[in-house]
This record gives structure tokens, C-alpha cells and sequence, in this order.
């Protein structure tokens, strides 16, 4: 059963496979480019497991501890995974233990495979989740990994690679821009943080950006009934 | 190795701190809406508002540090972002585009400014 759901699973991880481990080698390079242990970069990708957080965690590391500021950041910026949990309650359900693991494990790559694949008959649907999930995480950490010891034979600290954070969120960016309908949200989170940026300065202004944020787009976006994205 | 200004406390707390947070968000809506359950639409028009907002805060958030007074005037920076969009709208390929814009900023901040 389960390895008859693992054939089942594989080929729809492939994509995937190319894509983290890419971005997982380059999230462990640049985690060595910032100067980490390869301990930190392997850890996180196996305990976090969701990409942009990994980045922006690291960048958190460097600055002072502030634990209020990084509960608040990673919930914005896992928000989204709250509408994931929605979408997937109905097809985790009878799945016993699995679903604890299912749950930690949903990033955006593993809710679009669940979500959207129906799964073939005769395959135990707990264990084609369960794959889908192992696989992928098991890329990204793979990634990361591999990333983390060739930033440790290569010299990767003579600057400059630490950019492919700001590449990965510009290009996210440019793909929501690409594909939504209506700019506001794109166009609000731009430039709201810019102007707390310009007010706050480099190291506060996230905590007001995020309250402007929210505020603009839960509490005046509504009332507008117009869409935002 | 001392890259960060925190303990070895205070990053475990942080990493820590980051994984429950993800955790919470990944596992909420199995408490509060069980099956059957309807989703309140607030929650759901939150689900799409704030995603592209926070990706554009993100992108400040990396360039929080840039300064158009300093030396380069951030146009390493900007000349990357520029390619990135540029060869996004072009390909639409997300490792084309994060390759071929970190490798331009290697590129400028090494050899030109």
C-alpha cells in the first residue's frame, strides 16, 4: 500500500525536485555567504520547512533578538498557510497519525500537489499525501544541504550572493503582479513599507509597516468592496 | 563563529519561535473549522488580500539597508531588479530569473562599482 501510493506520488514531485533543490542549494550557499554554521541552514530547511521564512529568519538572526517582532513577522508572511489548512481540512480528514506530519509539512509546493491532484483509484489517498510531502521536504533539505557544504569548499563569502534573497522575493513579487487582477495589495505592501522605511528607518520599520498593512487592507479594503488582488 | 549579535539562547529561541508561528498557521483552520464548519469570509478575503502585500514588503524588507546617497547609490541594486523584471516578464521562469539577477549583482558590485 504505501509503496504502491510512493509510484503513485513521485512523478508529480518531479517538478518540484528541480525547483527546491535549486532554491534549497541556494538558500544553504547563502547561508554560508552570511557567515552560518552549515548546522543552521540544514536544521532550519528540516524544522522550519518553509522557503521564504528560511530567508528572512536568517536576516533576523543578524539583528537584535526580538521575539515579539518575529512571531508577528512569520505570521504575515505564513498567513497565506492559514487558507491552505481551509482548503485541505476536508481531504486530511481519516488519514490517522499521518495528518500531524501532513499538517507540519504543508508548503505552498505540497498544498498545490494535494490540493489540486485527484488521487488515482486504488491508491491509499493518506499515504499519496503522506509522499507528496516526504518528497518534497526531502528535496529542500537535500538543497540546502548540499548547498551548505558547497559554500564551505567554495569561497562564497567575498560578497555579492546574499542578493538572491531580494531576487527570490522580486521575482514571488512579480509573479502575484503578473497574475492578479487588481494592483492594490501589490501596490499597498510596496508602498507602505517604503514610507515606514523612509520614516522608521532600517531597523523598526517592519512592526508599522505590518500594522499599516493590515489595517489598510482588512480594515478599509472591505469597506471599498472592491478587489484587492 | 560569531555572525549574529544574539546568544546561542536567543537564535534557538528565535528559530524556535519562527517554527510554532509556521506551525500555528499551517495548523489552525483544523481547530476552528473543522468540516462543516463555515469559514468566516473575513478570514477568506484575508487569505487573498495580504499575500502580494507581503511579498512587496518583503522586497523593501531586503533593500532596507540600500542607501541612494552611498557610494554605488544602490544601483547595483536597482540595475539587478530592473534585469530581474525584465527577464521574468520575458521567460516567466523563477530560476532564470533569481540566477540571472544574483549573478548581474556579482557582477557589478565585483567588477564595476
Amino acid at each position: 500500500m504505501k509503496k504502491k501510493a510512493l509510484k503513485a506520488a513521485f512523478p508529480y514531485t518531479i517538478p518540484i525536485l528541480t525547483g527546491f533543490l535549486f532554491l534549497g542549494i541556494s538558500y544553504g550557499i547563502y547561508m554560508r555567504a552570511l557567515g552560518f554554521s552549515p548546522l543552521y541552514p540544514i536544521f532550519m530547511s528540516m524544522l522550519i520547512f518553509a522557503g521564504s521564512m528560511e530567508f528572512v529568519t536568517a536576516s533576523m538572526l543578524l539583528s537584535g533578538f526580538n521575539p515579539l517582532g518575529a512571531a508577528l513577522l512569520t505570521l504575515m508572511v505564513n498567513a497565506r498557510h492559514i487558507f491552505y489548512g481551509i482548503t485541505m481540512v476536508s481531504k486530511y480528514k481519516n488519514v490517522g497519525r499521518k495528518k500531524w506530519y501532513l499538517i507540519f509539512g504543508m508548503c505552498d509546493e505540497s498544498f498545490s500537489i494535494n490540493c489540486s491532484v485527484s488521487v488515482p483509484e486504488g491508491v491509499d489517498k493518506g499515504w499519496f499525501y503522506f509522499w507528496v510531502t516526504v518528497l518534497n521536504q526531502s528535496y529542500w533539505v537535500l538543497g540546502s544541504t548540499c548547498g551548505a557544504l558547497l559554500g564551505t569548499l567554495i569561497k562564497v563569502d567575498s560578497g555579492g550572493l546574499e542578493f538572491v534573497m531580494t531576487a527570490l522575493f522580486v521575482v514571488i513579487f512579480l509573479d502575484n503582479w503578473l497574475k492578479e487582477k487588481k494592483h492594490v495589495s501589490s501596490v499597498t505592501g510596496l508602498l507602505i513599507s517604503l514610507v515606514c522605511l523612509l520614516i522608521f528607518g532600517p531597523d523598526k520599520f517592519l512592526l508599522p509597516s505590518m500594522a499599516v498593512i493590515f489595517f489598510v487592507l482588512a480594515i478599509i479594503g472591505p469597506c471599498l468592496k472592491k478587489e484587492v488582488a | 563563529m560569531e555572525v549574529s549579535p544574539m546568544s546561542l539562547q536567543q537564535q534557538v529561541l528565535t528559530i524556535a519561535i519562527v517554527i510554532a508561528v509556521t506551525v500555528f498557521t499551517r495548523a489552525i483552520a483544523f481547530w476552528l473549522f473543522p468540516e462543516g464548519k463555515k469559514t468566516p469570509p473575513f478570514i477568506t478575503y484575508l487569505g487573498k488580500a495580504l499575500p502580494p502585500a507581503v511579498f512587496g514588503m518583503l522586497v523593501i524588507y531586503c533593500l532596507k539597508d540600500c542607501s541612494l546617497s552611498s557610494r554605488t547609490h544602490a544601483l547595483p541594486e536597482l540595475l539587478s531588479i530592473a534585469l530581474i523584471t525584465a527577464v521574468h516578464v520575458w521567460k516567466r521562469n523563477m530560476f532564470v530569473s533569481i540566477a540571472s539577477g544574483t549573478i548581474c549583482y556579482i557582477f557589478l558590485i565585483h567588477f564595476v562599482f
